[in-house]
């Protein structure tokens, strides 16, 4: 990867409201090559999607997330990504991993209640014909999210004037 | 009963020779104000990166909280000439040539102590950081100063060290990339200052705590240059690449001779550096390269921010290359650089630091620390912006 298309992902992963006025400024090219650069890493899926971290909790949604263990038994013929497709389909289902270890795949699961989860996981997860077993951990608290520490106590402060 | 005294009888007469930091007075404004921006620091706003400070945590919980060698634990020092030999292609025996320092500050003194006698002259390239020259009074030599100037983008040439040079030279020092004002050295710039080191037969002290923010060009380590191992006290940390500055972590890199009169003072003052930082210092150097150039090109940005900030507002900021400071010209404005800071600070709240306290040649520049979030130093920059309107 070259510097610049490093300078710009890592602005726009910082945050992505960032202007391309701005990442001109902060990296020395011109707004215009910035625009340039940032197309052509979205039309190569490089850049996937603009999100928003939210804390549903302080918005008022309390939702409940459980992470789903499933042992799969493969048939001849599907592998993996058949499965993974019936799952990724659930709008429940917030995350698909393929994993290495005693399971086989890691799924997140959204709901808005304790019940509901469990009922979405009994019926239609556990369900599947190539789920052998599952093994659901409801979430209890996230201390970190994708690289943000939620949370966080404020930092010490520092002195405002030294050499 | 027993007659009173003054205390201020018994201080040395040397110390009224050196002024109080001029930083200090900014420091004292500021301490009761709210809402203030502060551009006016030396050190990284990042914490140190966490896998050092786990380091030290974990050293603490087994019980490594002895003397080391006076030296420094001969690990860290292992690493620093494995550094060095990788980075910089010059080699230092760790055994004899390394020395831990309790951060750039006591290596300074060390150097300056072991190698000044009364009445030496040291010559002091300007705007520096402002201990250079109280190190020299202290230690009774001389100091000389020179200013780089500002048209020379506050590079010191060969030939001006080369004028200032007496039979009682002993030394000259330079920092680069520099504080306050960004600026670095090419090759072929310290190229012919080693020439002028040869040719009298003295010493160069040179500070390169900057040297992993360079953002332009490549660092030339002084003492890599031909000859010149024998010749340098280099003198690093870790406070600037790796945001340590409060574990006071730093070394001296010199011939043997020369650690051995340094390790002389610094055994019956300091004994050795203290073991957490110096573990956190291994850990480091080992595992924070990835750390240090993750920082170095987010200052990058914050550098091009503030530079080009500064440029619209109308004060002319030559291109720092290196450290985390610009040094914009103020003299467009009509004031000197204590009146621009200082009213800078009561009517818009935004520290900054006058170039004049890191030398005469500083005078009409402002020191401005871009080691800030990118927020602060948009806010400092819209307030100054408003403060150069209204003059």
């Amino acid at each position: 990867m070259d510097e610049q298309t490093r300078d710009i992902l890592e602005i726009l992963a910082d945050d992505a409201r960032t202007s391309p006025e701005e990442i001109a400024t902060l990296t020395g090219m011109t707004a215009d090559e910035v625009s340039r650069k940032i197309e052509y890493l979205e039309k190569a899926k490089i850049i996937r999607k603009y999100k928003t971290i939210i804390d549903w909790d302080l918005a008022g949604d309390h939702y409940v997330y459980a992470i789903i263990q499933l042992k799969i038994s493969l048939e001849r013929k599907l592998g993996y990504q058949a499965i993974a497709e019936r799952l990724y389909k659930f709008p429940e289902v917030r995350s698909v991993r393929l994993l290495s270890g005693e399971h086989d795949i890691s799924i997140t699961v959204r709901g808005n209640s304790m019940k509901q989860v469990a009922f979405f996981a009994a019926e239609k997860i556990a369900t599947q014909e190539q789920v052998q077993s599952t093994s659901t951990h409801f979430v209890l608290k996230t201390y970190k999210e994708d690289g943000l520490i939620l949370d966080e106590p404020e930092q010490v402060k520092k002195l405002v004037v030294s050499p | 009963m027993r007659t009173q005294c003054k205390p201020s009888q018994f201080i040395a007469n040397s110390m009224q020779k050196v002024p109080p930091s001029g930083i200090r007075k900014f420091f004292d404004m500021v301490s009761d104000s709210e809402d203030v921006i502060t551009l006016g620091v030396g050190e990284p706003d990042y914490v140190t990166p966490w896998h050092i400070r786990e380091a030290c945590i974990h050293s603490i919980e087994h019980g490594e909280t002895s003397y080391t060698s006076n030296y420094g634990l001969l690990e860290l020092r292992e690493e620093l000439s494995k550094h060095y030999t990788r980075r910089h292609n010059v080699y230092y025996e760790p055994e004899t040539e390394i020395l831990v320092t309790t951060g750039v500050s006591e290596g300074l003194d060390l150097a300056i102590r072991a190698i000044v006698n009364p009445g030496d002259e040291v010559i002091v390239v300007q705007p520096s950081y402002v201990a250079y020259v109280p190190s020299i009074i202290f230690a009774g030599g001389v100091p000389v100063t020179l200013g780089a100037r500002p048209e020379n983008d506050f590079k010191i040439t060969a030939d001006e060290i080369k004028a200032a040079i007496t039979n009682k030279t002993k030394a000259v020092i330079i920092n680069y990339p520099n504080n306050p004002t960004g600026a670095t050295m090419d090759r072929s710039d310290l190229e012919a200052i080693a020439d002028v080191i040869v040719e009298h037969d003295i010493l160069m002290i040179s500070d390169e705590v900057y040297e992993r923010l360079t953002y332009e060009g490549t660092h030339t380590c002084f003492s890599s240059l031909e000859g010149m191992r024998d010749r340098t006290i280099l003198l690093n940390g870790f406070s600037k690449a790796y945001a340590m500055t409060g574990f006071r972590m730093a070394y001296a890199l010199a011939p043997k001779e020369i650690i051995d009169a340094m390790m002389l003072i610094h055994q019956y003052t300091m004994l050795c550096a203290p073991i957490t930082a110096q573990i956190g210092a291994i850990e480091a150097l080992r595992n924070g390269e990835k750390e240090v150039e993750k920082m170095a090109r987010e200052y990058n940005r914050r550098r091009k921010l503030i530079v080009s900030g500064l440029n619209k507002i109308g004060l002319d900021c030559f291109n720092p290359r290196g450290a985390f400071y610009a040094f914009p010209s103020i003299s467009s404005t009509g004031l000197s650089a204590d009146e621009f800071a200082e009213r800078l600070l009561t009517e818009y709240k935004v520290v900054t630091i006058p170039g004049n306290i890191f030398g005469d040649t500083g005078e009409g520049f402002l020191r401005c620390a871009y080691a800030a979030s990118r927020e602060d130093i948009k806010e400092a920059l819209e307030r100054i912006g408003n403060f150069v309107d209204g003059l």
